[in-house]
């Protein structure tokens, strides 16, 4: 009673009876009774139970890495939810399980990708390379049969005719999924009409599927449209890893370099297996002068890409903010909602826009411009005017953040400075650089440096606009003059042939470096308190 | 008003106006060019602002219905825009509920509860915000990949993949809700808590209630963002019917098959709904964006 009259006494009268109300609310005195408690362990149970699943069977599968983030994720969740301790992590630990398993793992498991030569030639493990080539068949030339095939009641008989011996099947029901059937010697063929040789086309899928085992457990496919043929297992494991190939009789050794088998003369047996290759994905980057050359270009473009783009918003940006927040100006409204227009249309829209905008052949600018002034300029060919056309989108795409930036701190600077300054007779750019510049730089520093960095990393302005085109000539990489560096590392990990996953993490991983960074020094000078 | 005035300041106001129109004509100038072009007929017509023989053709398509122009032959839609705009919706409503739901519990831990690592988890939420996902594309591609060998509705070329990378994103969200928090004050709960409410129920009945605004902010938010994900989307969806609007308009423009009219009337139809929601909403969203300091 006494802490409800404080309360009281504090002006909060109606929250203080909507609390009394609300705690005294049926039901909430006998949350904690036993149904409850069971729900709660059921739930807990059920979820490790899946988790566990899910853990035995990628370990099964031997995706270690995967196997070993969901142990610890599930141990973490079961530890977090049933010690009283941690009854304040039960909160956060959702949203930290998320960004865990969906920024923090990804982002270690593109550093350890960057040492590796995971690409779409080596993308299985050791073990999974070694299962792929010894399930490999092939059929042998000796031993083979011609075939014909008899329609009965209960289904397709074989008729299959040896070398040694002939062959029939038990009636087998193609139709209705039957893919593998017993074969016995006999002498006399079955009766009736062999199927025609249309017939048997109709049933080649189900044909190629089906294996038939002879009685020593030998088993043939079909070889031909007219023939069955014995099956053979490619290559045979020894025991120190090496493979023979039954059918050349070449022998491969494994290669844990380069992630290949190879035999004598070196060649190497697709596919090859991921290795680790320590520094070579980044000495390739410096080393390599197909990849050196564009990489550069392309680091130098995404750094003068983003300090150009946050010079051109700001200096808009703010040159509008001052006009807005000038009392003489009427109908502010208005021009506030027009000029932030661009920020509020989703991008992927408004960059669609203008790629079908600057089209060099049917594109409206084109059209106005050769109007006007007779010119046509190439803008996806041309990679200056590429890279201005860019720059001018992502300018109408920037500046309204910046204006409103702007606006929030100008209106936080003194009137009277200015009424000062006015005295002593200054114009408005003297006002600009000697009072509001110095005094808005402080706060508007963490948020340029943000800037900077979402637009050192702005993939999709790129993949949408441009693609990177026009292409850089001379690199053995898909490498664009207008490609930032994040949309070179997607072009090399998903549109390329080799899909050089290694090589595309190894300069993700640098970006990792620049981007950590710049966030530390952000921290740094937004003095954030938590 | 400026007690001192110098005598230029009426033709600097005129000049002001003049020079924020002319800005405004050519900012607007590509809105209102697609708003025309969706109106012209064929997909290589150029024309004036206003078209001559304006033609429903486009919105015919853009809405899932096949047109016959006036040579009598019919167009079938090129791509299943409502479908994306309807996958999209949805993708974006339930991440949007998901990153409400967490973000807004973990803010209360964050805000009101003393724990180990507190500073430390905050301070590093900030930091790997920052990392852009399509850097980690490949590590998430192969992540979904294992999942969904198990797990089919969370696998590669599913909606629930998408819903669940958008998760990662949340740093930004318990940053905002949290700044709210910590301008309530706490003197209610613990009220509330001296006359035997549980945590949960003092978050639950009274410090939820006080919060709806922000709550609203940050589910609009979540909301937008989902919608124009790009990268992840793009990598995580393959088949047409599932894609996203933002993975699935690019398709209107490529080299060999340019629809420009149909793009046209596509993208203002899927594109107004989000704009007018977002200027409806600017006021807040701008506050929780600087928060974060994203997009542009």
């Amino acid at each position: 009673m006494n802490i409800r009259r404080c309360l009281g006494a504090t002006d909060i009268n109606g929250l203080t009876t909507m609390i009394t109300e609300t705690l005294s609310f049926p039901g909430i005195e006998s949350r904690h009774s036993m149904t409850r408690v069971f729900l709660k362990w059921g739930a807990l149970a059920v979820l490790v139970a899946a988790a566990l699943y899910l853990i035995l069977a990628l370990y099964a599968q031997r995706e270690f890495v995967f196997a070993m983030l969901f142990l610890v994720l599930t141990a973490s969740a079961v530890a977090v939810f049933v010690s009283k301790k941690l009854y304040a992590h039960r909160y956060i630990f959702p949203a930290i399980a998320g960004m865990g398993l969906f920024v923090i793992f990804p982002l270690m498991y593109t550093v350890g990708i960057g040492f590796t030569n995971y690409s779409a030639s080596n993308l299985l493990s050791y073990e999974q390379v070694q299962d792929n080539l010894l399930s490999r068949t092939y059929q042998s030339e000796a031993i083979r049969y011609d075939y014909q095939l008899y329609r009965t009641a209960e289904g397709y008989v074989f008729w299959l005719e040896g070398e040694y011996q002939n062959l029939t099947s038990a009636p087998v029901k193609l139709n209705e999924g039957e893919r593998s059937a017993p074969v016995l010697p006999v002498s006399g063929k079955p009766q009736g009409e062999p199927l025609s040789i249309r017939e048997i086309i109709q049933l080649r899928g189900e044909l190629s599927e089906l294996t038939l085992i002879t009685e020593d457990g030998r088993e043939l496919s079909q070889a031909s449209l007219r023939s069955f043929a014995a099956i053979h297992p490619q290559f045979t494991l020894h025991g120190n890893g090496s493979l023979t190939n039954n059918q050349t009789g070449v022998t491969y050794f494994p290669d844990h370099e380069t992630g290949f088998y190879r035999d004598g003369d070196g060649k190497a047996l697709s596919p090859g297996w991921t290795v680790n290759i320590g520094w070579d994905n980044y000495l390739k980057v410096v080393t390599d002068p197909s990849i050196r050359g564009p990489f550069f270009e392309i680091f130098v473009w995404t750094l003068s890409f983003a300090v150009a783009t946050v010079v051109f918003t700001l200096a808009l940006g703010l040159l509008l903010a001052n006009l807005l927040q000038w009392e003489q100006i009427r109908g502010k409204a208005f021009y506030r909602t027009m000029l932030i227009l661009p920020y509020a249309v989703p991008a992927f829209i408004s960059i669609l826009v203008f790629k079908g905008l600057f089209n060099q052949n049917f594109g409206e600018i084109n059209l106005v411009l050769e109007g006007l002034f007779g010119l046509r300029p190439d803008w996806f060919s041309d990679p200056a005017l590429a890279r201005t056309m860019i720059l001018i989108v992502n300018t109408w795409l920037g500046y309204p953040y910046m204006m409103l930036l702007c606006m929030g701190l100008l209106q936080a600077i003194p009137r009277d400075l200015y009424e000062a300054s006015a005295m002593d007779g200054a114009g408005p750019v003297n006002n600009l650089f000697n009072i509001t510049l110095p005094l808005i730089i402080k706060p508007l520093m963490p948020l340029l440096i943000a800037s900077f960095a979402f637009n050192f990393n702005n993939f999709v302005l790129i993949a949408l606009l441009t693609g990177g085109a026009p292409d850089i000539i001379g690199a053995s990489t898909p490498a664009g003059t207008t490609d930032l560096l994040v949309s070179y590392t997607y072009r090399i990990a998903f549109q390329d042939s080799g899909q050089n996953f290694g090589l595309a993490a190894a300069i993700a991983t640098a970006i990792f470096l620049v981007v950590g960074a710049l966030s530390l020094i952000n921290l740094k000078l937004s003095k954030i308190k938590v | 008003m400026a007690m001192v005035e110098p005598r230029s300041t009426k033709y600097r106001v005129l000049a002001s106006h003049l020079g924020m129109l002319a800005f405004i004509v050519i900012i607007l100038f590509p809105l209102l060019m697609v708003i025309s072009i969706s109106f012209r007929s064929g997909n290589f017509a150029a024309g004036s602002l206003l078209p001559e023989n304006p033609s429903l053709e486009h919105w015919y398509l853009a809405l899932g219905i096949p047109y016959t122009g006036e040579d009598g032959v019919t167009t079938q839609p090129p791509f299943p825009v409502l479908l994306w705009l309807w996958n999209s919706i949805k993708i974006a409503v339930v991440s949007a509920v998901l990153i409400l739901a967490l973000s807004t519990t973990s803010a209360y831990a964050f805000a009101r509860m003393r724990f180990a690592g507190k500073g430390f988890v905050l301070k590093s939420m900030l930091i790997f915000q920052m990392f852009p996902p399509v850097l980690s594309l490949v590590a998430l591609y192969a992540l979904f990949d294992q999942i969904g060998n198990h797990v089919s509705w969370l696998g590669l070329n599913t909606h629930g993949a998408v819903i669940v990378a958008s998760l990662g994103g949340m740093a930004l969200h318990i940053w905002t809700i949290k700044g709210y928090f910590d301008s309530i004050d706490r003197s209610l709960e613990e009220a509330a808590i001296v006359d035997g409410a549980t945590t949960w129920q003092a978050f639950r009945y009274i410090l939820l209630p006080l919060s709806v605004p922000i709550l609203v902010v940050v589910f609009i938010l979540a909301f937008i963002m989902t919608i124009m994900e790009y990268p992840m989307a793009s990598v995580l969806l393959v088949d047409t019917d599932k894609l996203t609007l933002a993975v699935g308009a690019q398709q209107y423009l490529y080299e060999q098959n340019y629809l420009w009219g149909d793009f046209a009337a596509a993208a203002v139809l899927s594109g107004l709904p989000i704009t007018v929601i977002f200027l409806y909403c600017q006021k807040w969203i701008v506050g929780g964006l600087t928060a974060g300091g994203v997009k542009g």
